[in-house]
């Protein structure tokens, strides 16, 4: 790192959490540049970018100056323009934060194609379920320090947790459940109870049989597995997001 | 490919990148062009007449607005280098805040190409600029005495100046801490050609500021342009001319370096 600086600039890429764009160029100036700057030559060079503005689905927008991008597009051109060097190691920070749901879906579908190609790719984000679904390992930060690190299912597993959340027609019905099975206070407002569970069919349907013989009827019900949010919050110990930015990095390779 | 090759393809590159920004917001160029062509017009068709009577061009004592124009086109000249040096300033500083520094930054590129490219930008819009106002001057009826070869040695000296002076606006828009400064702190160019033998003959300049002018840079490049182009005596100014902008050029240079490598581009946040 420290004897070959160009060696590693010239095999990992840095997507920022700000656009890192040229914003008096065009989409495709914009990746043309880049690469010219990994020397890919005049052939290579203008068929990569081709390349990547259909796979980004820039190609419509891309003669069009960056002024006239909406944010999805720019950061959509962004990670495009760490891609023109074919990087193994890839930094992605927040790459969805802000991102229209075509847009995020495109990011994601993208990072899971770069992973299947054997590309490493270290992100950080906030959003803890875009950890879970893309990441292979999690390391969870909490002002600047790792305070767990695994696979997502190896943290879900550390933490006890999972619901089953049970929803009435009327009060009766709730008072009658939490005096069947009471063993969390009841939210009178939602009509709600949630009866903490280890997520198995076994155990739903123990719960379903009691609610049945004593006659009470459940209005919809959902089953909560545990998500990383509450390994979040198990593992940091409070549940709001403090000055101190809590973050979760994962790594996907 | 070797370090230099990359350096010099990097650098190609990045000059690209500059000139596709000048020739797509063209305002800032014809800015920079509007500064010297006001000034030309306003000495010669507003002070022109007075100025032009004090001169003795050629031995004769009697000048007129015409004897004026010949007089005050090399200054002008060094204006629009002066002027057009402050554009890179800004550039250079506007591009400091992008976000596509930082990303130069994690790629393997040429070190100095990023400032190469903003350095290079800036001279081939200069000679644009200084062809723009070369044009207004004959066309108000300036009226060189230079041979093809006069005229080249005199558009050499004022790129070979104009690139000193890009230099070290470059330097001054790295070193700016926004842009509204780095585009304050080289104004002090534009002042320059005024305290020369631009405007005026240094001998008609009270004792101190004539001292100043003898000895600061735009005097020998005025005179050596003067001398090139209407045929008076150019001296030892040539020799001046060149020292003192290989010397900022050089100094500049590896000022602007330092700053380039040690400077984080802005912070968005």
């Amino acid at each position: 790192m420290v004897t070959e600086p160009d060696g590693v600039r010239a095999v990992i890429g840095v997507t920022g959490q700000f656009s890192a764009v040229d914003n008096l160029l065009t989409g495709a100036e914009n990746l043309r540049l880049m690469a010219d700057l990994r020397h890919l030559g005049r052939r290579a060079g203008p068929r990569r970018v081709t390349e990547l503005l259909e796979r980004f689905d820039l190609t419509d927008a891309a003669d069009k100056p960056l002024s006239r991008y909406s944010g999805g597009m720019r950061r959509r051109l962004d990670l495009a323009m760490t891609l023109v060097g074919d990087p193994r190691l890839i930094f992605l920070d927040e790459p969805t934060t802000g991102l229209d749901p075509r847009s995020r879906r495109i990011v994601w579908q993208i990072i899971g194609e770069l992973v299947a190609d054997g590309v490493t790719i270290f992100l950080t984000t906030h959003y803890l379920d875009e950890a879970d679904q893309l990441a292979d390992r999690v390391a969870v930060l909490d002002r600047g320090r790792v305070v767990a690190a695994g696979t997502p299912a190896e943290l879900k597993r550390r933490i006890r947790g999972g619901h089953i959340e049970l929803h009435f027609a009327d009060p009766r019905a709730l008072r009658e459940a939490v005096g069947l099975i009471g063993t969390v206070p009841p939210d009178h407002e939602q009509l709600a109870l949630h009866v903490p569970g280890d997520g198995t069919v076994a155990s739903l349907r123990r719960l379903l049989d009691q609610l049945h013989a004593a006659h009470i009827e459940v209005e919809h019900l959902s089953i909560h597995t545990p998500d990383l949010d509450d390994v979040f919050f198990a593992v940091t110990g409070h549940p709001t997001t403090e000055p101190a930015k809590p973050s979760q990095e994962a790594l996907a390779q | 490919m070797s370090g230099l090759a990359y350096t010099l393809t990097d650098s190609a590159t990045m000059l690209r990148r500059n000139l596709k920004h000048q020739l797509r917001y063209p305002s800032l160029t014809l800015m920079l062009a509007g500064f010297p062509i006001l000034f030309l017009l306003l000495f010669v068709y507003v002070f022109g007449g007075q100025l032009g009577a004090g001169l003795g061009v050629h031995g004769n004592p009697h000048g007129d607005r015409g004897a004026y124009l010949t007089y005050v086109v090399p200054g002008i000249l060094t204006v629009t280098v002066a002027s057009a040096a402050l554009g890179t300033a800004i550039s250079v500083a506007m591009d400091m805040t992008e976000g596509i520094i930082d990303r130069f930054r994690t790629m393997a590129i040429a070190r100095a190409a990023v400032l190469t490219g903003h350095v290079i930008g800036s001279l081939l819009q200069t000679v644009a600029v200084l062809a723009l106002v070369i044009g207004v001057a004959l066309a108000i009826g300036f009226r060189p005495t230079a041979n093809p070869l006069e005229w080249l040695a005199a558009i050499g000296i004022l790129v070979l100046f104009a690139f000193a002076l890009i230099w070290l606006s470059a330097a001054l828009g790295l070193a700016a801490r926004s842009v509204e400064t780095a585009s304050n702190t080289p104004m002090f160019l534009t002042l320059l050609p005024f305290l020369s033998s631009g405007f005026v003959p240094i001998a008609t300049l009270p004792a101190g500021l004539r001292q100043f002018a003898e000895y600061q840079p735009f005097t020998p490049v005025t005179q050596t342009v003067r001398g090139l182009l209407t045929d008076t005596s150019i001296g030892t100014h040539a020799i001046g001319a060149v020292a003192w902008s290989v010397g900022i050029a050089l100094v500049c240079y590896l000022w602007a370096l330092r700053l380039y490598n040690r400077r984080r581009a802005a912070d968005p946040k």
